[in-house]
């Protein structure tokens, strides 16, 4: 932590950024931070609790961030990958931002709480399992040491998809319109997404509506099959829109079985290397056609 | 389509399910054609809707479709290497594979969504395309499941569309009541 508060007072001082944008302890547990001055640098932490991510403050939408000047930005390996997302996608130039890498661990499922507490298979993000990318490698500096693998959690999403995919076909229909006539179209999961990028979004057209505005299941099924769709060998499962979705609409499994379906059918795995093609907008010849006839 | 009723099951009382089908300019609208200039018997309860290529297909049209009240949808385009465009149907390929998965993950019984490659010729396949796609559908029956979720107020009931002209005047009024 301390080599974080140091380096980040050296950033500002010699003016290489004009903000990092961090995480640091609050009355609820820890939350972003923007540094803009080197005296402040020891608000920054780093610890389990640091859920976020903070990649989406440099979504090329949000201005008022931009405005203040050159970002320093700190990332978690699940953050760096979202960040190869934007630069391969060119919503971003890398010499517009310093990316300060953190070895992780894994970060808790609850992050509002007065102090970190060591993982362990009940409070460990159920995401962070079977992470590949504890030492983000796109990263200007590399902080920390280096971190045990994240606990086995008590349930996994992948077995929570399976035990999902198990079922008959009407189950699997009555489980997701239970789960998104939850929806009440905030939008959250959007908002907060750090590769949902576009300028206008679909779900605001109006000539023609393609997804209905309003939050009743015929809306909320179009909407939420078009969000992940839109993600589809894009999302980095930072697990940020579930975490942030105000009526628990369990997101990551079809974040999950998304990855899967591009895993099996295109070998693809989201990593934290820009040049490494996203499945969708890319093809091979020979791709798989079963269900074509 | 006088032609086409006596192989449709309507006279038999079973249900006639309605198909949007995508495809594209300039393989299966041909070859759609083909089938007709060709006289080709196929059930008559597809609803075609034209457009340049499989890439200019977003996923939203099939959802719009099932939203509007179709109980299937059937995509079809270019074979692989044919596509006008070069390279269409691949991004297709890939984007529908995809959503086929998901729909699937989601509940939705994959045989409501046919895709296929047909070329300009290939008239004859068309026909075994639709007639297969209309066969599976009937049996699933209506995709009721979808148009539950339709809003309160905005009818149940599929929506007044092309079909309206094929059920009896009464069921117009029926859907008015409810």
């Amino acid at each position: 932590m301390n080599e974080l508060r140091e380096l980040a007072r050296t950033l500002l001082t010699d003016g290489t950024v004009r903000v990092i944008i961090g995480w640091e302890d609050a009355r609820r547990g820890a939350r972003p931070a923007f540094v803009t001055d080197p005296a402040d640098a020891d608000r920054l932490i780093f610890d389990t609790r640091c859920v976020h991510n903070l990649v989406t403050y440099l979504d090329p939408r949000r201005d008022n961030v931009a405005e203040l000047g050159k970002i320093g930005l700190v990332v978690k390996g699940c953050d760096a990958k979202a960040i190869a997302g934007l630069l391969r996608e060119a919503q971003l130039n890398r010499d517009d931002v310093v990316l300060i890498g953190v070895r992780c661990g894994g970060v808790l499922e609850e992050n509002e709480l007065p102090a970190a507490v060591p993982l362990t298979p009940e409070n460990v993000a159920p995401r962070c399992y079977g992470c590949d990318n504890r030492e983000p490698a796109l990263v200007d500096h590399l902080l920390g040491e280096a971190q045990p693998e994240p606990p086995r959690p008590v349930t996994t999403i992948d077995e929570r998809v399976a035990a999902l995919d198990a079922k008959p076909l009407e189950e699997r229909w009555a489980f997701w319109t239970e789960q998104f006539g939850k929806c009440v179209r905030c939008y959250a999961c959007r908002q907060v997404c750090p590769l949902c990028v576009c300028e206008r979004c679909v779900a605001e057209k109006t000539r023609p509506q393609w997804i209905e505005a309003s939050a009743h299941p015929r809306g909320n099924m179009s909407w939420n099959i078009t969000r992940a769709l839109h993600l589809a060998g894009r999302c980095v499962d930072c697990g940020e829109c579930e975490r942030f979705c105000p009526v628990g609409i369990p997101l990551s499994l079809m974040n999950r079985k998304l990855q899967q379906i591009v895993g099996e059918r295109y070998g693809y795995t989201v990593s934290d290397d820009p040049e490494n093609a996203a499945p969708i907008g890319d093809y091979r010849l020979d791709d798989k056609q079963e269900f074509i006839k | 389509m006088s032609d086409s009723i006596d192989i449709n099951g309507a006279a038999a009382g079973l249900f006639e399910p309605r198909i949007t089908a995508f495809v594209c300019n300039w393989c299966t609208y041909t070859g759609a054609d083909l089938a007709g200039t060709s006289r080709l018997h196929m059930a008559s309860n597809v609803r075609i809707i034209r457009l340049p290529c499989t890439g200019r297909i977003d996923p939203l049209f099939i959802i719009k479709a099932f939203e509007r009240g179709a109980d299937g949808v059937i995509v079809s385009g270019c074979h692989p290497a044919d596509c006008h465009y070069t390279s269409g149907n691949y991004h297709a390929r890939r984007r529908f594979a995809v959503f086929h998965d998901i729909m699937e993950f989601i509940g939705v019984d994959p045989r409501r969504m046919t895709f296929s490659w047909v070329s300009a010729s290939e008239g004859a396949k068309w026909r075994d395309v639709v007639n297969e796609a209309v066969t599976n559908v009937r049996a699933l029956g209506p995709f009721a499941a979808y148009r539950a979720l339709a809003p309160e107020g905005a009818g149940r009931a599929a929506p007044a569309g092309p079909s309206a002209a094929a059920v009896p005047a009464s069921a117009g009024a029926k859907a008015e009541a409810s």
